[in-house]
């Protein structure tokens, strides 16, 4: 029995070491490439080139991203995605919030069949061409902000999430005492439910807001303008397609100089573009895994 | 006259109102042009008014020398992406859940969630920055080793393990969230009753924590199986060169190419229309035949 015992412990101290050993070579794995990118965003282009970069930024230098910011297309884009992003996920946590709000009510009739219809959509579309065709000819969403906008502005999931932290975590005797104190369904809804559904409203706004950020599909197929181009369009010409003359300016360099501006700009861009979605991250982590065990929990 | 429950709520119906709105005309009006399939397309014409030519672009599908090659690579991706891509968040939130250390467990945690908020764009730009024959990490690393270095993009055979690769890097940690709440949700009296019967991590982790794990994961498999004719768009269109198309055209980017910048809108819309008849068979067959075997279903 003791002797059982000790081996067993000493198999659990090994048993112990591989699994902390596993996850930190993931964690280094992980972290490699990010690091890598940031340091050669740092770093003379010439040496990312030769291949001197491993880990620490060579020959710092802030070049790349002085270039970055003279960019009128990667300011253009800049400002169009936070214009999307603001738009788009107001409009978003609006109608999310509202529709979520009534499917969890009990009197509201024939709330399972409405989930039914959303959720079907899930399952079956009308696919890339007839939706095109019939997004721009019949309802005018095309090389416009709406239809930036307007096609994203609820997501199946994210309205049954909701629906489900309503239901679970807000005292439906509260709902009930502000009726008997005659408040209305949109009272209750905006003085009652919304201060205590935070968490899920700071989680709903990251999902739909790095949607919007990080897509570039709709703009693709929808945008014609350039001025009109989200940051995620413009990036891809510098790192996708190494669209190069329109991205150093051309101003006099010879080719090689230019490709070398290209090499150290394409890091400073990664950098420059994620940034704002790796800083806002954190800033809703803590309701993070509660938001998606809502979404766990079967509709 | 309405109903006086209706009545009496009649904010409530107004609330949801947007919602039903957004998902007739957006999701439920596309499908009204899913007809175009049958039809010859003309814009003069417009959706109604086009004439019918029966099955005639599904038949040209099924007659097209490339109809073998879109479905093999279509089930090919995804069926390797399920292979890897499945099991790996399963094996990490189980690792994640032996480390006793909170700060450890936090830190690995969120290191690994990072890379899920890159976008495509970006994500495919480091995958090729890394990659590049000459100025690449990864062939600096190989010719260290004295080795020739590898055109990685351009290489069709290369092309399903870079995209699935690249993938599990990406979303290892986000899709683990689900698992990792499992599992923090698990009694702790059963792990201690097994210890008390002096079973060892090893065998608490294989007899308590797989078994909890099961009936999320058989919903999660059945999702990402039923979707595996459905291959995204996006990646692999920003993957896409003319060298590795071989391996690299699958359903939803032949449809985009004849579609929409070849103008074949009916054909185009027959090949959607014949995708999304398959994955909505396969979801309602995986899902039939999870119900009869476990009792684990979507619905």
């Amino acid at each position: 029995m003791d002797h059982a015992g000790r081996t067993s412990s000493r198999g659990d101290r090994l048993y112990d070491f591989v699994i902390y050993a596993i996850l930190t070579v993931i964690m280094l794995g992980t972290l490699y490439p990010l690091l890598y990118i940031v340091s050669a965003s740092f770093s003379d282009p010439l040496s990312i080139v030769k291949g001197e970069l491993w880990l620490l930024p060579k020959h710092v230098t802030l070049g790349a991203y002085e270039k970055v910011f003279q960019n009128r297309d990667i300011l253009i884009g800049y400002r169009n995605s936070l214009v999307y992003l603001a738009v788009g996920t107001a409009i978003n946590i609006m109608m999310t919030t509202m529709g979520a709000y009534a499917l969890s009510r009990k009197d509201l009739r024939g709330r399972y069949v409405l989930v039914l219809i959303f959720t079907f959509t899930l399952l079956f579309n009308g696919g890339l061409v007839p939706t095109y065709l019939v997004y721009k000819n019949m309802l005018g969403l095309y090389n416009n902000l709406w239809v930036m906008v307007i096609p994203s502005a609820v997501s199946v999931w994210n309205l049954i999430i909701m629906r489900t932290y309503f239901q679970t975590s807000i005292p439906y005797e509260l709902q009930e005492a502000a009726f008997i104190d005659g408040c209305s369904n949109v009272r209750t809804l905006t003085s009652v439910v919304l201060p205590l559904s935070m968490p899920i409203i700071a989680v709903m706004t990251m999902y739909y807001g790095v949607a919007h950020w990080n897509s570039y599909f709709t703009a693709l197929i929808y945008l014609d303008d350039d001025w009109r181009q989200p940051l995620q369009m413009v990036i891809r010409s510098i790192l996708i397609r190494e669209d190069m003359g329109s991205m150093t300016g051309g101003e006099g360099e010879s080719l090689v100089e230019q490709q070398l501006l290209v090499e150290g700009m394409k890091y400073a861009v990664i950098v420059v573009s994620s940034l704002p979605m790796l800083l806002l991250y954190p800033l809703v982590q803590r309701h993070f895994v509660k938001g998606v065990m809502m979404g766990a929990v079967k509709g | 006259m309405l109903p006086r429950s209706i009545r009496k709520n009649w904010d409530l119906y107004l609330l949801v109102l947007p919602v039903v709105v957004y998902f007739i005309l957006l999701k439920y009006l596309p499908m009204y042009g899913i007809q175009i399939a049958f039809k010859d397309f003309s814009a003069s014409k417009g959706i109604w008014g086009s004439d019918w030519v029966g099955m005639k672009h599904f038949i040209r599908f099924f007659h097209n020398y490339q109809f073998w090659t879109l479905i093999r690579n279509t089930v090919e991706i995804s069926g390797f992406q399920i292979l890897v891509g499945f099991p790996i968040p399963i094996l990490f939130a189980l690792l994640v859940n032996e480390v006793r250390g909170r700060w450890f467990k936090k830190s690995v945690q969120s290191i690994a969630f990072m890379p899920h908020f890159l976008s495509t764009v970006v994500l495919v730009g480091m995958v090729m920055a890394f990659l590049s024959p000459s100025t690449g990490l990864v062939n600096h690393v190989i010719r260290l080793f004295g080795g020739e270095p590898v055109y990685f993009m351009t290489e069709p055979a290369m092309f399903k393990s870079i995209y699935v690769l690249s993938d599990v890097w990406q979303n290892m940690g986000f899709s683990s969230v689900l698992y990792i709440a499992v599992l923090a949700g698990i009694d702790k009296h059963l792990y201690e009753a097994a210890m008390i019967d002096g079973a060892s991590k090893l065998k608490r982790l294989v007899h308590i924590a797989i078994p909890c794990l099961v009936p999320t994961a058989v919903i999660m498999f059945i999702f990402q199986f039923g979707t595996i004719m459905d291959i995204g768009f996006e990646k692999i269109y920003l993957m896409q060169n003319d060298l590795n198309r071989a391996s690299s055209s699958v359903i939803s980017t032949y449809v985009y190419e004849m579609g929409l910048l070849g103008s074949q809108f009916s054909f185009s819309a027959a090949v959607g229309l014949f995708n999304s008849v398959i994955n909505l068979g396969l979801i309602l067959i995986v899902n039939q035949l999870a119900k009869r075997a476990g009792g684990t279903s979507l619905w």
